[in-house]
């Protein structure tokens, strides 16, 4: 009963004013300590905005005095702020007035590991990044190596159609995973479970081809680690036939009912200009509206060959975010059809002695090949001085992949376009007006992964 | 324009842009189309400055990478700003503030100032870091792996 009265004034102090931890200067700061314009790029307008605009954000942000609102702390640790980001509200009521969020509680460098990797080391690093879709990950750092080796022109047809059906079988576990986590944050709880299942037979089959569920380390510079076992084709089928009735479930469960599309309708409202202003990708972007997917504008693999639909939104809002993954994974699925018909018998992986290990037979007999092998495996292999960027579509967005390299086995610098990193920054424009019920909506229809957005 | 030259990296349309123009020609080029600024990153080149650029170019210490795009005609551009030390460079947040949290970053992870950014706070890092983590000059902290049965 006493333990609050009885504690010092001092130790009081220390945790309102956020002095016990050292983010004192990236944090949310009270009305009457920022000046007009940091207040108002704060509550949104950075943007250049129309006057009917401007006249419609003045009524929200305007002029209250500092006793009228409160800042409250959510996060790093609460159930749903995916992890560990932490945001910091300044409510009027139970309205959201400003909202800025304060990230880096999972930062532990990648970048700088990825400067002591070498390129065939590199994947293991950057796969831990976004984690619910490793195998993009592992993709763009590819492709980035492979074109600064001057490659990527000569990877086998198969090893490109592998990368496919894996990009497209990821993008379908981590959607999944997102309607799982959507679902438990509005209180579907069904919902999350079900996701959680549907995703778990994806990652079964990853299992079975990669031996991991996660963090997979597949696709390496030149082609993939290994071809696909025996009966995978059958184990892509059996997910295909399964999920489409599930899928249907979750339209009965959620799409079809009243009470979920009134807590996302009109919630999280993004529009076309704000998003490309803040650089937001994926589901983010084109629930504005514009068709922008990297797999039709800027193909890469053998996205030209398959035939798929880019699914816009019209509103900008939560809903529209949700009603496109739950869709993509239906255009995935589709793509997926299409890559067992296409899928061509060959090589798996480059034959170039640079960049490939010689096959493991080969090793018993030959002295050369030993070396070869110790080699690439120790001092891995040299890449040609120079820079590159690359970017794929991955479920979040554009993940890009910057290196530059200095000519030696591992990169100079390694820098990964995070999808997430950048489109957290939408958070303080979406929730600016709306409720605090609904702040936990926004978070869930932006899909953050905050081990992208710390790396 | 003055102060640009251009280039090319594996098939991809590079500018080197010096620092005193770079916010003008980030401008020109939003101006053409170039509405997106995905990326913003920077190299530290301290280790690495026989590097190879072209005939014109005057490098330093740093480089400040800008990756942007035009969706409209589905073009990428690099910029890529020479940057010495203890220089700053010109935000992007007035044209792009999609750069708000990439600079941020930047001046976290390489001490890269960046004028006229409305809060440019540590990112990644506690406020109260000491130094910057991705320079090369930043020593990289070890924990010596001892393997089992090892000898010593």
């Amino acid at each position: 009963m006493t333990t609050i009265d009885a504690r010092p004034a001092s130790d009081m102090n220390i945790v309102s004013t956020g002095a016990a931890t050292s983010e004192g200067g990236q944090e949310l700061k009270p009305r009457g300590e920022i000046s007009q314009k940091a207040l108002m790029r704060e509550a949104g307008a950075v943007l250049r905005l129309s006057e009917s605009a401007a006249a419609a954000l003045s009524e929200v942000a305007g002029d209250i005095g500092e006793d009228q609102s409160m800042i409250i702390n959510m996060g790093p640790q609460h159930p749903s702020t995916h992890g560990v980001l932490r945001l910091m509200l300044e409510l009027q009521g139970e309205t959201v007035l400003r909202c800025k969020p304060v990230i880096g509680y999972l930062h532990t460098g990648m970048e700088r590991t990825g400067e002591s990797l070498t390129y065939l080391q590199g994947g293991t690093n950057v796969t831990r990044m976004d984690y619910l879709s490793p195998l993009n990950n592992e993709l763009v750092f590819s492709m980035a190596t492979e074109k600064l080796l001057g490659i990527d022109d000569d990877i086998p047809e198969r090893a490109q159609w592998m990368r496919m059906l894996l990009s497209e079988l990821n993008r379908m576990s981590s959607h999944l995973l997102f309607l799982a986590t959507n679902g438990m944050d509005l209180g579907a709880v069904s919902m999350m479970l079900y996701g959680w299942r549907e995703r778990e037979e994806v990652l079964r089959f990853f299992q079975k081809v990669t031996g991991l569920r996660m963090n997979h380390n597949f696709i390496r510079p030149g082609g993939l680690a290994a071809d696909l076992p025996a009966g995978w084709r059958d184990d892509v089928l059996h997910l295909l036939e399964m999920l489409p009735d599930r899928l249907a479930e979750y339209e009965i469960l959620m799409t079809g009912q009243p009470i979920w599309r009134e807590r996302l309708q009109g919630v999280g409202v993004i529009t076309q200009s704000e998003a490309i202003a803040l650089a937001a990708t994926g589901p983010i972007l084109r629930s504005t509206g514009l068709a922008w997917d990297l797999r039709r504008d800027m193909p890469y693999l053998k996205y030209p060959e398959a035939e798929f639909d880019v699914v816009v939104g019209a509103h900008g809002d939560a809903y529209d975010r949700y009603a496109i993954r739950l869709q993509e994974i239906r255009e995935s699925m589709r793509i997926v059809r299409q890559i067992l018909d296409k899928m061509p018998s060959g090589d798996y992986r480059i034959q170039n002695k640079k960049v490939t290990p010689p096959p493991r037979g080969r090793i018993n007999e030959s002295m050369e090949a030993l070396i070869h092998h110790f080699k690439i495996f120790t001092e891995g292999f040299k890449v040609p001085e120079g820079e590159v960027y690359v970017a794929i579509e991955s479920p979040r967005g554009e993940i890009g992949c910057y290196i530059a390299s200095d000519g030696s086995s591992v990169p100079y610098r390694m820098h990964v376009r995070a999808p997430s990193f950048v489109n957290v920054q939408c958070l303080p424009h979406m929730m600016r007006g709306g409720l605090i019920a609904d702040a936990v909506v926004v978070i869930s229809s932006i899909d953050p992964v905050l081990g992208e957005v710390d790396r | 324009m003055s102060g640009v030259v251009a280039d090319e990296s594996h098939g991809q349309r590079v500018l080197f842009v010096e620092r005193s123009e770079y916010l003008a020609a980030v401008t020109a080029l939003y101006e053409a189309g170039f509405t997106m600024c995905v990326d913003l990153t920077a190299v530290d080149y301290l280790a690495h400055e026989s590097r190879v650029v072209p005939d014109g170019v005057v490098t330093q210490r740093f480089e400040v990478v800008v990756n942007l795009l035009s969706i409209a005609n589905r073009e990428r551009v690099r910029l890529r700003v020479q940057v010495g030390d203890g220089e700053s460079v010109a935000s992007l947040f007035d044209v792009h503030p999609s750069t708000e949290a990439m600079e941020r970053e930047v001046f976290d992870m390489f001490g890269v100032r960046f004028d006229g950014h409305p809060d440019l706070t540590r990112i990644l890092m506690p406020e109260d870091w000491d130094g910057h983590p991705l320079r090369k000059d930043y020593a990289q902290g070890r924990i010596p792996v001892q393997f089992k049965g090892a000898a010593s």
